[in-house]
């Protein structure tokens, strides 16, 4: 069995930076289900925010934090939103000093540009690929530091005996063999959970497999309802075309010619946060302003080519290729997709979780610093903020250890794992996992989606109730071992279904308006009863529901207007 | 069109059994790529068919196969461009894993051995190490890597050669070489200007040609040949 002080589960931007926090003095390995820089973090485009004040002097990390807390419909934690935002500056020069290539100013220094619901162009980027930049910065200095990685593996249970965390159970896909490993400490990293969702712009891989195995070990899911639909989504593909072409100066355009966003936000404009934009442009649709009855214009014309083959490059290839539409010349076809999601594990600001050992950190865990709605450029912002953090909480709680993690423990967890498995990989009953899928990303896009209400979420559970059901009695087409794609889909999407009805279920129970969670039964946001966070533990008839307070420290909420 | 057919290069190494091709009629939609129809017959007609798969928006370089004939990334790839029969199969020259899945160690570790990282030899100032945006351009096309390996397996220089470090991990070296904020120029190209390194660069320009981001990775190759003379004569 192999055994690592600290084993970190997800390769990408918050994995990555964790392990770099520990490696030095720990033996560190991270798992993950592909090479790390195929990770999702490299999708990221238009950027991550720090208060570097590049651009305008006036901007201070204290006016970021109040804008993410603003942006949260201030159900975020604001210890965590200052912590986000000031450590930013910090996370964003290393990375610097790491390697990372980002666009420059005249005078040398990182450039910046505007975002939406910021106040000031804060936004640090490398053109449109900042994801990119940073993920491929962050594998490099792995690779100095000599970060062991195990590719290809998916990690089926995280081992809790007596509240402490003792390893974990990976599925070896390349073998198709199930491998335990020992650990002192484990993090999970290992991203959200937009594949649940039929429209959506994140990678295949995101399935929310990390938030279903922590959940199922006991630890609670926090504010799951909260899904982000970013504005604009490529139309057909659902590529994710970034807010930093509206903070290049972009505008939405409907089918009567009209910048629409006038309507919804007049002085914010194309550059209001995405919970409003994304409502703006789905009510357009329903209105019949539309185009085709399905999406509106992203019209980038007037930015003309040279400022789009400079800042928006990326855009523009990928409009090139998967919709055959050079922007330089056409407006863009764009519709709200599922982006991001602001729930996760439920954790504190140093990743710590209710069981002794496990951490987590990146869009898998809810701090949260996001509340209700995320602000463009946070998120591989959190990844790095936080993923230092939990790596160095980690390394503190493994330096403390009095004893090791229990062998025994981790045997019996493989066993019951190599049972489970197997049963899937054999089954043979009469239910086909594609169809419970589509079943379900459908009804999660339709009826879980930008626009809620009760009859709608009601209809939702049911259907998920029913696909829970039917997925105990699927038949899969391969009986092999070596990569079983089928195998390792069907597995996802067991938990897919249970992340799936903590969505639907915490958006039910949920009776206000609050930043991504529009009900449209309850329009109003609602301070006396909903100012806290959801709790979702696992039973077997379903979640169980339990609440936390929010934190607010310099902030009282205020009505939010932009 | 309404339909076409797939063919998919079947092999599992370990079962005995020679390579083969399975042919599949795969239902057309308007924009469907190649990853798609992957994943059609994957979830409808054979869960059997190994395959990478990420981002599917052509830049996180997991899905780099050979597709009738080319170098591509399957996500990238409108089955439109390529008419009624498509044939898929992995990236030549590197061993087969299973069906479309290839192993990239040797790949990755040529990658390592460039010294893949920023080494700067003073201290990292409180904020951040200036550039000017002129230098920042000079890197601008070596960054749009994403590591794909299509350039790798399509150049007859390392189907020869098993010590080439190739054209992804060259490009890489020259990425840091170009950068202005990069100490370690001489270190890079002691490994690059060896028989394994530039030198057994032809410029065949296969790199140039099937690179899924448009790098021009022979030009790179060819700066750091120039860096190399200059530092043996200079």
């Amino acid at each position: 069995m192999k055994h690592h002080q600290v084993i970190i589960v997800g390769g990408g931007l918050a994995g990555l930076r964790a392990a770099l926090e520990a490696v030095d003095e720990l033996d560190v390995a991270v798992l993950s289900q592909v090479h790390p820089v195929r990770s999702h973090s490299i999708a990221a485009q238009g950027g991550i925010n720090a208060a570097l004040a590049n651009v305008s002097d006036e901007d201070s990390w204290e006016r970021h934090a109040f804008d993410t807390i603003k942006g949260s419909d201030y159900l975020a934690d604001q210890p965590a939103a200052e912590i986000l935002a000031r450590e930013a500056i910090d996370r964003v020069y290393e990375s610097e000093h790491w390697g990372c290539p980002y666009s420059r100013l005249e005078n040398g220094k990182i450039a910046q540009r505007p975002f939406g619901g910021g106040g000031f162009p804060r936004t640090c980027y490398a053109s449109d690929r900042t994801g990119h930049a940073l993920l491929h910065t962050m594998y490099e200095r792995s690779v100095l530091k000599k970060v062991k990685v195990y590719e290809e593996r998916m990690v089926i249970e995280l081992v809790v005996e007596d509240g402490t965390c003792h390893g974990v159970v990976a599925l070896n896909l390349v073998t198709g063999e199930l491998e335990a490993y020992l650990a002192d400490a484990v993090i999970f990293t290992t991203g959200g959970a937009g594949r649940i969702y039929s429209k959506s712009t994140n990678a295949i891989i995101n399935t929310g497999s990390g938030m279903a195995v922590a959940y199922r070990a006991g630890v609670p899911l926090k504010d799951m309802e909260f899904i982000q639909f970013h504005p604009t989504s490529l139309y057909g593909t659902n590529i994710l075309m970034t807010e930093g072409a509206r903070g290049e100066g972009g505008y939405l355009i409907n089918s009567e010619g009209e910048r629409f966003m006038e309507k919804y936000a007049p002085s914010a404009m194309e550059l209001a946060p995405r919970d409003i934009v994304a409502r703006a442009i789905q009510t357009e649709i329903k209105e019949g302003r539309g185009f085709e009855g399905e999406y509106v214009h992203l019209d980038l014309r007037h930015l003309g080519a040279e400022k789009i083959m400079e800042r928006l490059p990326g855009i523009r290839e990928i409009a090139l290729d998967f919709a055959g539409i050079d922007p330089i010349t056409a407006p863009i076809p764009i519709q709200p997709a599922q982006h991001y999601t602001m729930g996760g594990i439920d954790c504190d600001v140093d990743g710590v979780t209710v069981v002794k050992g496990f951490f987590t950190a990146g869009e898998c865990a809810c701090v949260s610093a996001h509340g209700a709605n995320r602000l463009g450029g946070n998120s591989i912002l959190e990844t790095i903020v936080y993923g230092k953090r939990a790596g160095e909480a980690a390394l503190k709680y493994v330096k403390g250890r009095e004893s090791g993690p229990s062998r025994r423990a981790v045997e019996e967890a493989l066993e019951r794992c190599t049972e489970l498995v197997e049963g899937l990989r054999t089954a043979d009953g009469s239910e086909d996992p594609a169809a419970i899928r589509e079943e379900m990303t459908k009804v999660m896009f339709d009826k879980v989606g930008i626009f809620r209400d009760a009859e709608n979420l009601k209809a939702a559970i049911e259907t998920l109730v029913e696909l829970k059901e039917r997925y105990r009695n699927l038949r899969l087409s391969y009986r092999g071992k070596r990569y079983n794609l089928d195998l390792a889909r069907a597995w996802e999407l067991g938990g897919m279904l249970e992340v799936a009805e903590v969505i639907a279920r915490g958006a039910l129970l949920r009776e206000e308006s609050r930043g991504s969670h529009a009900r449209t039964d309850f329009t109003e946001r609602d301070d006396e009863n909903w100012l806290k966070h959801t709790l979702a533990y696992r039973t077997d008839d379903g979640p169980r529901f339990d609440f936390k307070e929010v934190i607010i420290t310099k902030y009282q909420p205020q009505a939010r207007r932009y | 069109m309404d339909e076409f057919t797939l063919r998919i290069f079947r092999f599992d190494p370990e079962d005995g059994q020679e390579p083969r091709f399975d042919a599949y009629r795969v239902p057309y939609r308007d924009g469907m790529t190649v990853l798609e129809a992957l994943f059609e017959v994957l979830d409808h007609q054979d869960g059997s068919i190994a395959f990478r798969f990420s981002c599917r928006g052509a830049v996180c370089g997991a899905c780099a196969m050979f597709i009738n004939g080319s170098h591509r990334l399957a996500c990238q790839t409108q089955v439109k461009s390529l008419g009624p029969e498509v044939t898929v199969s992995p990236l030549p020259h590197l061993p087969v894993i299973r069906d479309l899945i290839v192993d990239m160690e040797p790949f990755w570790r040529k990658y390592e051995e460039i010294k893949p990282y920023l080494i700067a030899n003073s201290e990292p100032p409180e904020k951040e190490r200036p550039q000017d945006p002129e230098d920042r351009k000079k890197i601008d096309e070596m960054i749009n890597c994403i590591l794909c390996g299509a350039c790798y397996s399509s150049c007859p220089m390392v189907w020869t050669g098993e010590d080439y470090l190739g054209p992804a991990a060259l490009l890489k070296a020259y990425r840091f070489v170009a950068d202005s904020r990069d100490d370690a120029s001489e270190e890079r190209l002691a490994v690059v200007s060896t028989e394994k390194g530039v030198w057994r660069c032809h410029t065949v320009f296969n790199c140039a040609e099937v690179c899924p981001r448009s790098i021009n990775i022979t030009w790179s190759l060819q700066q750091l040949k120039k860096l190399a003379v200059r530092k043996a004569l200079f």
